[in-house]
């Protein structure tokens, strides 16, 4: 009796076991998978930049300052290394992409041109997939830290090579919004 | 109340007695109907909203989960009772096949016939079949029969859904889903396939041509939602069942006879049969309305969950909310779209006149909630955070 009772008892631990490590591996492979897909987008971001930049060249000579910062901003983005800097020059370029879109505003040729706007809606849905692919990330990290975190798999997980994934954090200087000085002087 | 169109003067009617036009009316408070002067003393008060609970969109979603669940419980139930009765009080009766005993409680354990709720078995099974047919090759016809065409992305506004279809599926981590376009003015849109792999999403000319991006975003991110949540899955399922139902009431009513087999031989029947017989037969009766009462309870809720979770992808719950306030404004039916597939709509492309407001009656019989408690738990999230 003791013996089947005993059996029983392990048949049951090694299933839980079994079930929990394949269920971390799946989330594991699925941060992993987002965290790729950040990057798909944000090559895409690259990629589209050159183009959006020809196209408004000519109508936007007065802008030069700008134009050169967004491709200067892409190219630290391109050669950038390591997640730190990748995460600091992405930040940049999207705040340089951001005035970009702002001042094409004043210019009611680009508004008109229907390759310029192509190429605006193209940009924007790549920021936007940027957004959701990191919301995605985000998402995965916190059910994928919390699946480690709840009782009784806490005190298996980390025996079993889990630890903690880091969240995709948004840069101080890209989440500060710009300061505007309405001092009348 | 004046006609927007017309200007004919009339009380609380959804469409203007003149002209026909649709009027809005009873409208939530973000957008007040201005009243003409002098009236505003005849005109009837503003509806009573109930006070926002502010629910997250966490909550919506977990609530319309168990809802559901809920009901497709009460709907099996529903089936094997019906299926039960059918077996005992008409196979039963006629054939012995099923638990005689409990007329006869004198019979002999040995001599009482097999049991095999027959009736039940043979109505889920067909019940199944059917449906399963519509799962298997629902998304073609529905697609089919739409008139649906696959999205070219050639111009801005078609290469703006693309996008936020990629968008959406980026934000769901699933697949990207098909994307049609339904050449009929009227807007609406609609998601179906069997599971996420196999899904499509079709939107109609009209609606593409209405919405700012981030009212398309809303909608597309409402489709996506239906995709994630399985809700074809879960309306194959009703679809059986109510197949299932209508089958068992159909075979009570074609046989007609139990009623003289019950009287005839009515020996040591107790009270509690007696009962059970008559909540039957007043259930059989009632069973096809019930039956699409609850399928309806059952879209109404994947509606409201789609929302939600919609919302969960665009973490923007004024998008769809804003999307919703201008198709409650669109006026014509879709036409192109059929009755079948309204469930999988984003709204009923019927447009019942009881969209707009939260009363019994349309809560009862329509696929999807009213429009102003939508875009209400919409606002309401929106301020939960």
């Amino acid at each position: 009796m003791a013996f089947y009772l005993t059996l029983g008892f392990v048949v049951i631990v090694l299933g839980w076991l079994i079930v929990t490590y394949n269920g971390l591996i799946g989330l594991k492979n699925q941060v992993q998978n987002a965290w790729q897909q950040i990057d798909v987008q944000l090559k895409r971001r690259h990629d589209l930049i050159p183009n959006l930049v020809n196209a408004v060249k000519g109508a936007m000579q007065f802008e030069r300052d700008t134009l050169e910062k967004v491709i200067g901003a892409r190219s630290r983005a391109v050669s950038a290394k390591g997640a730190q800097e990748a995460a600091a020059a992405e930040g940049q370029l999207s705040q340089a992409l951001s005035r970009l879109f702002a001042l094409m505003e004043n210019y009611p040729d680009l508004k008109s041109s229907q390759n310029v706007l192509q190429l605006q809606e193209e940009l924007t849905s790549t920021e936007n997939r940027i957004g959701f692919a990191r919301q995605l990330y985000n998402d995965l990290v916190a059910r994928y830290n919390i699946k480690q975190q709840v009782f009784p798999t806490n005190m298996m997980a980390a025996g079993m090579g889990f630890g903690p994934a880091d969240y995709f954090r948004i840069e101080e200087a890209e989440k500060g919004s710009p300061r505007v000085d309405l001092s009348l002087n | 109340m004046r006609c927007p169109s017309c200007g004919f003067v009339q009380f609380d009617a959804p469409r203007c007695k003149q002209c026909g036009a649709r009027v809005p009316i009873a409208r939530p408070p973000d957008q007040p109907v201005g009243l003409a002067p002098g009236l505003s003393g005849t005109a009837p008060p503003a509806r009573p909203l109930r006070p926002p609970q502010p629910l997250n969109l966490y909550d919506q979603q977990a609530n319309n989960r168990r809802k559901t669940a809920l009901v497709i419980g009460l709907f099996i139930l529903l089936v094997l009772f019906l299926g039960y009765g059918v077996d005992r009080f008409i196979i039963g009766f006629s054939k012995g096949l099923w638990d005689v005993s409990l007329f006869e409680p004198s019979t002999p354990r040995s001599s009482r016939q097999v049991a095999f709720p027959m009736a039940t078995v043979a109505a889920l099974g067909v019940g199944t079949l059917t449906a399963w047919l519509g799962y298997r090759n629902g998304d073609k016809l529905v697609l089919a029969s739409s008139r649906a065409v696959p999205l070219s992305p050639t111009d801005l506004k078609a290469r703006q859904l693309d996008n936020v279809v990629e968008e959406m599926a980026i934000a769901s981590g699933l697949p990207k889903p098909r994307v049609y376009v339904v050449p009929d003015p009227d807007p609406n849109a609609f998601a179906t396939g069997r599971d996420p792999a196999h899904a499509s999403i079709a939107v109609t000319q009209g609606l593409l041509a209405m919405m700012s991006r981030e009212e398309l975003q809303g909608v597309v991110a409402h489709e996506m939602s239906h995709i994630r949540n399985y809700d074809t899955r879960t309306m194959t399922v009703t679809a059986a069942l109510l197949g299932a139902v209508l089958l068992l009431h159909d075979w009570s009513a074609r046989t007609g006879s139990w009623r003289a087999r019950d009287s005839g031989e009515g020996r040591a029947v107790g009270i509690g049969q007696v009962v059970l017989f008559v909540v039957w037969v007043v259930l059989v009766a009632l069973a096809p309305l019930l039956g699409q009462l609850i399928a309806m309870s059952i879209s109404r809720s994947r509606e409201y969950l789609a929302d939600a979770s919609g919302a969960e992808l665009t973490r923007n719950p004024l998008g769809l909310a804003s999307a919703l306030r201008k198709l409650r404004d669109a006026t014509a039916p879709t036409r192109s779209i059929s009755r079948g597939t309204a469930s999988l709509c984003i709204c009923d492309p019927l447009h019942h006149p009881l969209d707009d407001r939260k009363g019994f009656w349309s809560d009862l019989l329509a696929t999807h909630p009213p429009m102003a408690e939508r875009i209400r738990i919409l606002e309401a999230m929106a301020y939960a955070g």
